[in-house]
C-alpha cells in the first residue's frame, strides 16, 4: 500500500470516528484503534498516538460548537475532572500491582451490562430525587436549549458521581480505554444529568485528559505525522458534522447509538483480556 | 459588564473555534507538502520505530516547521491542537476569577496544574 492509498482510507475512518465520537462523548479512539491495528496492520504504539490525537480533535472540534449550543456544562466537567485526574494517578500506581487481563474481562462485562441499561432507559428522569445540596452550593445546576425552549436540570448524587469518576479515572489509568463510556454512564445514571449534556460534558473532559498524555506520547515518538495528519483532519470534520446533528437527534436514538458503541468497546475489552493483549 | 457562565462559555467557544481552525489549516498545509513529496512511497507501520528527534522534540519541531518541512509542519499543527484544551481550562480559570467564584478558582487551578505538570514533564522527556 502506498501513501496515496493509506491517507484517504485513514481519513475516511477518522471522519466516522469524529462523527460518532462527538455524538456519544466517547472520543474517536474506539474506531481509530481497531481500523489502524486490525485492518491496516499498524503497530499498536502508533495507534495509541493516533487515538490520542483523535480524542483531542473530537473534544475541541465538538466543543467549539457544543458550547455555543449550550449543551456542555463546564462546572460539572471541571469539578469531576479533579476526581478523574486523581483516579488516573491512582490507576497508574496500581497498574504495577494487579493483573490487567482479569480486570479487562471484568470491566468489559460491567460495561456490557451498563450499555444494555442505557439503551433501555426511556424517560430523562427515572426517579424524582431531591436536589443535591452540594450541587446547589457549587452551582452545578443549569439549563440547555431544546425545541421546546430552555430546559432546566438539577444535578443529583454529586458524591456518588464524584466517586464513580474517581473509578473511571482509575480504570483508564490501568487499561488506557473506556473512560469516556464510564463518564457518560456516571453522569447519566447516577447524577441524572440529561443525556445530551452528559455526552457533551464527557467530550470536554476527555479532551483535557488526552492533552495531558498526548504531549508525553509525542515526545516518546509514538505520534507519526503521516498517520496523525489524516486522523486529525478527518476527526475534526467528522466531529463538527456530529455536533450539528446532535441538536436534531432524538435522545432515545442517541442512547441506542451510544449503547452499540459501548457494547463494541466492551466486547473488544473482553476479547483482549482473554487473548492477553490488554 | 455582567459576567455569567454563559458569557464565559461563549468566549471559550470562540477561542476554541479559532484554535481548531488554525491547527487544522497548519496540519492541512503540512500534509499537502508531505504528500507532494511522498505520495508514491509504500507505507509500512507494522514495525514500531520511535520518531526521529526532529519529529518529537518541541524546539526541533519548531525549527523544522519554519523550514516548511512537511512532517514538522504537521507536528506543529498537532502541538497547537494539544494546546486547545489547555487554553480552554486556562480561560475558564480567568472567567471564574472574574465571577469571584473562589471554589471554582481552586478546582480549575488544580486541573490546570495537573495538566501543565504532564505537559512539562512530557516536554522534558528526551
Amino acid at each position: 500500500m502506498t501513501v496515496a492509498e493509506f491517507t484517504p482510507i485513514v481519513f475516511g475512518a477518522a471522519l466516522l470516528a469524529g462523527f460518532l465520537g462527538s455524538l456519544t462523548g466517547l472520543g474517536g479512539g474506539v474506531i481509530i484503534t481497531p481500523v489502524l491495528t486490525l485492518f491496516l496492520h499498524v503497530d499498536l504504539r502508533y495507534a495509541i498516538g493516533a487515538s490520542l490525537v483523535s480524542v483531542i480533535a473530537t473534544s475541541s472540534g465538538a466543543a467549539a460548537a457544543y458550547v455555543r449550543e449550550g449543551f456542555s456544562n463546564i462546572r460539572i466537567g471541571m469539578f469531576l475532572e479533579v476526581a478523574t485526574t486523581l483516579g488516573a494517578l491512582f490507576g497508574a500506581y496500581l497498574g504495577t500491582h494487579i493483573s490487567t487481563r482479569a480486570l479487562s474481562i471484568v470491566f468489559g462485562v460491567i460495561l456490557l451490562q451498563a450499555a444494555w441499561q442505557t439503551a433501555r432507559k426511556h424517560r430523562e428522569q427515572s426517579k424524582p430525587l431531591p436536589p443535591d445540596p452540594i450541587g446547589e452550593k457549587l452551582k452545578l445546576n443549569s439549563s440547555y436549549r431544546t425545541f421546546a425552549g430552555e430546559q432546566h436540570y438539577v444535578v443529583h448524587r454529586v458524591k456518588t458521581g464524584f466517586a464513580l469518576m474517581f473509578g473511571a479515572g482509575t480504570i483508564s489509568g490501568l487499561l488506557g480505554i473506556g473512560s469516556g463510556s464510564l463518564k457518560v454512564i456516571a453522569m447519566d445514571s447516577a447524577m441524572q444529568i440529561p443525556f445530551k449534556v452528559s455526552t457533551a460534558t464527557s467530550n470536554f473532559m476527555i479532551g483535557v485528559t488526552a492533552a495531558a498524555s498526548a504531549s508525553i506520547y509525542l515526545s516518546r515518538g509514538y505520534v507519526s505525522p503521516p498517520i496523525a495528519m489524516p486522523v486529525m483532519l478527518g476527526v475534526l470534520s467528522g466531529s463538527v458534522a456530529g455536533t450539528r446533528y446532535l441538536s436534531r437527534l432524538s435522545v432515545p436514538l442517541l442512547r441506542r447509538v451510544f449503547a452499540i458503541v459501548v457494547g463494541a468497546i466492551a466486547i473488544q475489552m473482553i476479547v483482549n483480556g482473554i487473548r492477553g493483549a490488554a | 459588564m455582567n459576567i455569567t457562565d454563559r458569557s464565559i462559555e461563549r468566549t471559550v467557544s470562540v477561542l476554541l473555534l479559532w484554535g481548531v481552525i488554525l491547527s487544522g489549516t497548519i496540519t492541512l498545509l503540512g500534509g499537502a507538502i508531505f504528500l507532494a513529496h511522498h505520495w508514491r512511497e509504500p507505507v509500512s507501520y507494522q514495525q514500531f520505530h520511535s520518531q526521529p528527534r526532529i519529529d518529537r522534540i518541541i524546539p526541533e519541531i519548531f525549527s523544522g516547521a519554519l523550514h516548511l518541512r512537511g512532517r514538522s509542519v504537521i507536528q506543529f499543527g498537532l502541538l497547537l491542537l494539544i494546546a486547545t484544551p489547555v487554553a480552554r481550562v486556562a480561560w475558564s480559570l480567568v472567567g471564574f476569577a472574574l465571577e469571584r467564584d473562589r471554589k471554582f478558582v481552586i478546582i480549575t487551578t488544580i486541573v490546570l496544574l495537573v495538566l501543565l505538570y504532564s505537559l512539562i514533564s512530557g516536554a522534558l522527556t528526551n
